[in-house]
This record gives structure tokens, sequence and C-alpha cells, in this order.
């Protein structure tokens, strides 16, 4: 035995896993909580109100109001709402880019692999936002701009390891096997490939979430996306800057500060399902 | 060296092949744009113009052919090195672009150079001292940064240091009212502090996981458990042996992240109104100055190709395994 | 000058996500060395005989459980005097260039070397000097990268590295692997010269008989312990070793006629739910019912120390 052959394992036991395991749990419950109570808080709170303008945090709003005196806390909540769904959406339809890409490059191989690849390293020569900018500019602006300007350039990576993990899987005995004896194409990928596939899919796809929101809010700070009317995060944020310099902080500050931690959970979910998923992903 | 030659022969062939599929995908692209250019450009004013005014631009736009057909005359300008004229700037396009990248440069290179050895330094660090509390701090700080957007980091910044302390100007490149060739370096440098500082924050967190990642991994290697028999404390390990093991892959990775760079400087300087690159980029967007926008898409490809090129290049450069080895063998 | 009294080594392993088991790869082991001295312990490759140099410099993996105790000049090694015993006392040489930085040109890493053995910065750089004269490499070889070396280059650089700050164990781990014969005798002989320096050295091998050839006293590894200690008198062979599983391994050399029946003779202990006979006992001809419910123990038998109960 060779000093070569040690891996430090990482410590794996039903502990970790238990905790994973309700970590994944806890952020599922808050996006569901969080989409629900975006559905059913009235719009009392958004509607303006003078006697109460840019009123700091306290215990009457717990975040504040803005200029207009409406109340954070419920702009917040609806903000973050938005913003998930657009995320939500704009990942699905990466994800969707994704698998389909993906499976075709590894399936048909030659020509239309390199076609594939072709367009991956389009898509990734040039700086996102860019291309972002690009896109929402060909779709006209407005909400479709963004989620089809995030769906667009998103894929790239998810694809490039579901093409990897079906050229992997092609090779394996038990399938070579199954071609043997007769199987048809379509059996081997419905019994063999695609059981293994989905959870990389579901968990590219939920990693996807934070850069699609991160992006698309990005997008509509800038004023790509999404009309006033229809306040995102990034609404929000961008309407905070022309209060910057008035020491209004909260305006700024909580609804990017929940921005993060939405973002976040995103992040903890995926990497714990992966976990759960793969014993042997060690998580540094 | 023979791989070599052929490398630089074949690399560059295929970095320009995609820069010209990025200029044909986006030219589509921006004719389906639903958006009339005269209104983005006009805006109210639109109702002002007559008829006469209007076909005027319509000519001078070329706006009255088809999308092959200016496809075609776009592709021929290009050919000669006419990229067209902004309209938002009333300047050739190659003049903007110029003019500036050159504000963007000294941005982006401050916070490239900062972003890479914080970030390296802060990566060796959490990665040779893995578990400690200062591994923890880094990791936290890492990936809290990596989930948040630029631009909040940058309205964050500006809110403390330039409104509150007020110890930075929270706007543009230069003192109001001075020409930006009168601007001093000073004031230059000064103006460029929290756009540099917002970029750098945010890049450190690819470049810290990354070069944590391969310091547990070379801590893991026979190297490392040789190095260590050999008396080495865990400290010099990672400066004598380790630090050289892993600068390589940062590098290439720094280098290869151009298009991050990029991304994150429209943010920034859309927040802090800088005249740059990245603000030409969403006035262009917003505006509907297509010749502008089209030029910004393939220059920063080919900025970002350039980038991936040079890391490619420096990892067969630097490495004396490939460098000596093509050499001698 | 090194005694290691009942060393134990366990590592806990997950093999899925929900159970783990033990590996018991090192166990029982007791062996002395004294200045001047090689004793090689010999055995199977794959047996985890190169933990027990893991061991030695506190350089195992983290997952492993050391029991027992290590001395070097009576003093009990622990992680932190083995810090300073690192390079200055006791060094390794390891199985082959790869362990060497490939980043860093062979001189300077001679020469780090040596300068952390607590040499001052011109005394290492003639030290340096020095051990490349002495080990017959031109002073243009401190130029080159590891992966410019040769087979036999890169073994007198782990030797020099091994020896530039003055180390007085020398623990060299399956040295000669990939070496052609002529640089495993130039090997064997450089390994004798340094223990009549004074040295002690223990040589980790699979090779019966480049052991014999060159050490004082063979120990022989099999199933994580040690089952026979033999004393071998200058330049002769070993021909008196009474172990069944040491008798297979010396049959199995060339000049004894490769009369092994070909079966591989590994056994690991796993765990403690593992029968508590003789390890041997699925291989052993001479296996009897009392071989499968007593463990042996090392006791001697002639002028060997056996872990047999026919012995």
């Amino acid at each position: 035995m060779s000093a070569g052959t040690f891996k430090k394992r990482q410590a794996f036991s039903m502990g970790n896993r238990k905790r994973a395991t309700i970590l994944s749990v806890a952020c599922i419950l808050f996006f569901a909580g969080l989409y629900v109570a975006g559905f059913l808080l009235d719009d009392g709170g958004l509607r303006t109100n003078f006697m109460y303008r840019n009123q700091p945090p306290s215990f009457e709003f717990l975040f504040g109001t803005d200029w207009l005196g409406r109340d954070l806390l419920t702009r917040t909540i609806k903000g973050l709402c938005i913003s998930l769904q657009i995320g939500m959406l704009a990942a699905f339809c990466s994800a969707v880019f994704a698998t389909l890409f993906g499976l075709c490059a590894a399936t048909f191989g030659g020509k239309v692999d390199a076609a594939v690849t072709t367009l991956i390293d389009i898509v990734m020569s040039t700086p996102h936002l860019v291309m972002l900018i690009l896109i929402s500019f060909a779709m006209g602006g407005g909400a479709q701009g963004v989620v089809t300007a995030v769906a667009l350039t998103h894929w790239t990576r998810l694809a490039r390891i579901i093409r990897a993990e079906v050229l992997q899987l092609k090779n394996m005995d038990y399938v070579a096997v199954s071609a043997r004896l007769g199987k048809s194409k379509m059996w081997i990928a419905r019994k063999h490939i695609f059981p293994h596939l989905l959870p990389q899919i579901i968990i590219g796809l939920i990693l996807l979430f934070p850069h699609a929101i991160l992006h698309s809010a990005g997008l509509t700070f800038l004023g790509f996306g999404l009309s006033p009317h229809n306040p995102s995060i990034g609404v929000l944020l961008s309407e905070s800057m022309q209060h910057l310099s008035t020491g209004y902080w909260w305006l700024a500050i909580i609804p990017g500060v929940s921005l993060v931690l939405m973002v976040k959970m995103f992040d903890i979910l995926g990497n714990n399902l992966r976990y759960i998923n793969d014993p042997q992903t060690s998580q540094h | 060296m023979k791989n070599f030659l052929k490398y630089l022969a074949t690399k560059p062939l295929r970095l320009s092949i995609i820069v010209v599929l990025v200029a044909i995908l986006s030219f589509i692209l921006v004719s389906f744009s639903p958006l009339d250019p005269i209104t983005a450009y006009l805006g109210y004013d639109r109702l002002q113009i007559s008829q006469e005014q209007e076909q005027v631009i319509i000519e001078r736009w070329g706006l009255d052919k088809s999308p092959p057909e200016r496809f075609i005359a776009w592709t021929k300008n290009i050919l000669q090195g006419d990229f067209g004229t902004s309209v938002i700037f009333n300047d050739p396009v190659t003049l903007v672009i110029g003019k500036r990248f050159a504000a963007s440069f000294w941005l982006m290179f401050f916070a490239w150079t900062l972003s890479g050895i914080l970030g390296f330094v802060l990566g060796a660090i959490a990665g040779t001292w893995r578990d400690s509390i200062a591994d923890r701090i880094i990791r936290f700080y890492a990936y809290t940064l990596a989930s948040t957007p630029t631009f909040w980091v940058a309205m964050i910044l500006l809110v403390f240091f330039g409104v509150k302390l007020g110890w930075f100007p929270i706007c543009c490149a230069g003192p109001l009212g001075v020409a930006p060739e009168q601007v001093s370096f000073a004031d230059r440098l000064y103006h460029l502090a929290l756009p540099v500082l917002t970029l750098s924050l945010v890049g450190t967190a690819q470049i810290i996981l990354h070069t944590r990642e391969k310091m547990i991994d070379f801590f893991q290697s026979n190297h490392a458990i040789y190095a260590m028999s050999c008396g080495e404390a865990r400290f010099g390990t990672a400066l004598f042996h380790g630090l050289r093991n892993i600068l390589l892959p940062a590098i290439t990775l720094q280098f290869a992240s151009l298009g991050e760079l990029f991304s994150g400087s429209v943010l920034a300087e859309m927040v802090f109104s800088y005249p740059g690159l990245g603000k030409a980029t969403v006035d262009a967007g917003i505006r509907g100055d297509v010749p502008l926008l089209l030029g910004i898409v393939i220059f920063s490809t080919i900025f970002v190709v350039t980038g991936n090129l040079l890391a490619d290049l420096i990892y067969r450069w630097v490495d004396p395994r490939i460098q000596i080895g093509e050499a001698t063998g | 000058m090194l005694t290691v009294k009942d060393l134990n080594i366990t590592f806990s392993r997950y093999y899925n996500s929900f159970s783990q088991t033990t590996l018991n790869p090192l166990h029982n082991i007791d062996l002395n060395l004294s200045a001047g001295e090689i004793v090689a312990i010999v055995g199977e490759s794959g047996g985890g005989k190169s933990l027990l140099a893991h061991a030695i410099l506190d350089i195992l993996p983290t997952n492993a459980e050391l029991k027992g105790t290590i001395q070097f000049r009576e003093k009990l090694i622990d992680s932190n005097t083995i810090r300073q015993l690192r390079g200055r006392e006791i060094s390794l040489i390891p199985q082959s260039v790869s362990y060497l930085n490939p980043l860093i040109r062979v001189g300077k890493q001679v020469c780090r070397a040596a300068r952390i053995g607590g040499l001052t910065k011109e005394e290492a750089r003639m030290a340096t000097d020095a051990a490349f004269t002495r080990f017959n490499l031109a002073p243009e070889v401190q130029s080159l990268f590891p992966f410019q070396l040769s087979g036999g280059m890169a073994q007198r650089i782990l030797v020099a590295i091994a020896t530039v700050a003055g180390a007085s164990l020398i623990v060299a781990d399956e040295p000669t692997t990939g070496l052609d014969p002529d640089r495993v005798t130039v090997f064997l002989d450089l390994l004798r010269m340094l223990a009549d320096e004074g040295k002690a050295a223990l040589l980790i091998t699979h090779d019966l008989g480049a052991a014999q050839r060159v050490a004082d006293r063979i120990a022989v590894f099999h199933g994580g312990t040690l089952v026979e200690v033999v004393k071998i008198a200058d330049g002769s062979e070993v021909d008196n070793l009474v172990h069944p599983y040491s008798r297979a391994l010396w049959e199995a050399l060339p000049d004894n006629g490769f009369s092994t029946n070909g079966s591989s003779f590994s056994s690991h202990r796993h765990g403690n739910d593992e029968p508590l006979g003789c390890l041997f006992v699925k291989n052993c001809d001479r296996a009897e019912h009392r071989c499968r419910i007593t463990y042996p123990d090392l006791v001697p038998a002639g002028n060997n120390m056996v872990r047999c109960l026919n012995a």
C-alpha cells in the first residue's frame, strides 16, 4: 500500500446525512412558504400612504417604508416571489436545453457533437451579461426577455456534465451487454441511461437557480427586465438607487440581504441534495 | 516544440471562427428585436419630428433594406474596419469602444490583480489549515460572496464608504465639472477605488474556492507527504512546495475568468456612473444603439477569447514539464 | 535506536452511506533496530508494510488510528516530538521519484532538505554539493527537474535527500521497485555503506533476495504482522526459515526453483469479528485444528522468532 492510495475520506455518518436532509426540507419549506405568502398577501402594503413615508424599520413596519409610504416587508416578499418565479422558469428552460443538447451531443456524436460543442464555446466566449443584454434587447425587454436571456445563456455547464455522463454510461459494461442482447436504443435510454441522469439533472437544475436569480436581478437592475409595475427584487434595488444618498439605507440593504439569503438557500439545497445523492462526493 | 507550433496554428483559428460565429449570431438576434430603433433613439421626441426627417434617419441607418442586405453591408464595412457609427455618441463605434475601454481597462486591471492576489492568498491559507477557524471564516466569506449580486455589493459600498463615511466619491471617473482630459492621476485612482473594491470583493470568491481545493489536493499528494516526512512543517510545505504547484492553475483560472470580470464591470460602472465600456453597453442596449451594441459584443468576445488563449499559453509556457519536455523530447 | 512495541493501526472507513467497518492492516508489531544495523521487512506487495514507515514518521492519513508505542533513542515518539526528528534524525527514502516536487530543480530540493535539517544557508549549499559528489551525481544534475532524471539518478537523489542533514535512522520504503538488477545492487551497496557509518536502516521491500544480501536481520511480514524474525550472518543466505509463509516466500526465489503453487497468500485481518486463529491457516499445509482457534505469539524457535504454533 503506498501513500498515493490514501484519500482522506470525508466522515459521512448518519448524523451528517440527517442534517443534510433536514436542511434540504427546511429550504424547500421556506421557498414554498415564500411562494404562498406572495400570493396571499393583499395589496394593502403596496398602496401608497403618504402618512408614513420613509419610516425606518420599526415594530409597526418591520422593514420600514419607502418614499411613497409603501411597506417594504410586503414589497420584499412580493419581490422575492416574483424573482423566484422568474428564476425558476428561466432555470427550468435552461435545464431543458441542457438536457436536450447534452443528450443529443452524446448520443449522436460526430457532427452533432461538434456543433453542440461549438455552440457551448460560443455562449461561453461572450461575457454573460453582454449576452444577456443582447438577448433581452432582441426580445424587446420585459419579463419574457429576462427569462429567454437567462435560459439561453445558462445551459452550457449542465449540458457538458450531461454529455460527459452519458458518454461514460454508454461505455459501461451493463449497457454494452444490453445492446448485445438486442435491446433497442430507446429501451436502453429509458432503463439504464435516464434513471442515472435524472438526479444529476434535478441537482443541476437546483444549482442553476442561484445563477438564474442573480442574473435576472442584475438584468432587471440595469433596466432591461421588468417594469416597475411588476416589482421584483431587481426593480426594488434599482429604485432604491435614487435614494442612496438620502440615508434611507434600509431601502437598499433589506431587499438585498433577503435576495442573498434566498440565493444562498438554493445553494445549500442543491449542495445538500448532491450530498445525499452521492456519498462519495466530498464536501469541502 | 512541434506540438506547440501545431497548437499555435490551430487554436487561434478556432477562436477566430468562434468570434465570427458570435458576430453572425448577434446580428441575427438584433434584427429580431421588436424595438423600433428610431423610437428607442428619440424617445418621446419622435412625436415631434416630421415624416421627411424620419425618412432621412431610416435611409442613413439603412433601415429600408432587408436584414440579409444589411448584414452583407455590415460585414463588408467590418472587413474594412468600419463598425459603423454609434447612434447615441455620434462617433465611430471603434472610437467609442477604444475610449470607453481605456477607462474600463484600469478598473478591470486593478480589480483583476487585486482579486487574484487576495483570493490566492486567502485560498491557500484556507486550504493549508483546513477546517481551522481561518478556513471557516474564509469559506463563509467566499460562499456568501458567490451568492451576492455584484451591483448590490457596489450599492452597499457606495452607501457605506461614499455616503455615510464620505471617504470616497460616489460617482464618475473624475470630479464634476472637470474635463476628462484634465483629471489628475491621483483623482482618477481616487474615483476608481470603490468600483475596484467592488469587483475585487466579488472576484475573490471563485479564486478562493478554487485555490483552497487545489491546496487540499496538494496536501494529500505524495509530494506533500514526502515533504513533511523530510521535516517540513505545514506552513513550509505550503510555502516552498504547495504554492508553486497551485499557482499555475490559479493564474490560468484568473485569465479564463475575464468574462465574469467584464460582466461585473458592467454592473459596477452602472452603480458608480463610471463612464466605461460597461456603462456604454447598458446605454447601447437601452437606447437601441445597434451598431455600438454589436461592436461591444464582438469586442468583449475577443477580450474573453484572448484571455482564454493567454491562459492556455501561460500554462504551456510556465510548466517546465511541458516546456522542457517538448524542447528535448 | 528504534523500538516499536505492540503497534496497531486501524482505519475506520465508510463503505457506503450507512455502514462502516474498521480495517486493521497492521497489528502486534514488535521491532527494534540498533545503530549500524539494517533490518529488512519483507512481505508481498499490498500487504500494508509501508504503513509501518508512515507510522514511524507520523505521516499516516488522518482517519488512521495508532495504538502501541514507538521509541527513538529511548524517547517516545508522538506527533509533537516527531516534528523535531523528521529530516534531522529520521528520514524517508520513498518508493519513487514521483514523491519529489515536479516543479523544483532537484539541487534545490536537496538543499531545502539540508536547510530544514538544521543547517545554515551556506552549510546547506556545501552539504548539497558534497552529497552530489558522494553519490556520484554530476553537478549539472542539480539543475534538472525530477522528470528529467533517469531511474538510477532519481534513486540517488532520494538517498541524498535522506542523508544530507545527517539523519541517523533511514526508513526506505520499497526503494528498489522498478529498478533493474544493477541499480538494485548499487542501491544496496549504498545502504550497506550508510549502515557501516553507524546509521540504522529499515528496509521495507517485497524482494527477499535483495533483503538477504544486505540486511542483518529479516522480519517477514504477513497478514498485517511479523510472522518471523531471523538473523543472518554476513554474506550468507537465509536457509533456516521456519514459518510456512516465510518458507513459501523463500522457495519462490529464482535461485530456489520458483516452487510456489502460485496461490496468493494475502489475508488481511478485517475488524474485530474475524476468526481468532492464525492468519495463514487457509494456505498452510501443516494447519491443525488449534491453528484455527488460537492466535500464535511470536516465540523463539531455534535462532529465530516465529509466530507459529508448530514451530
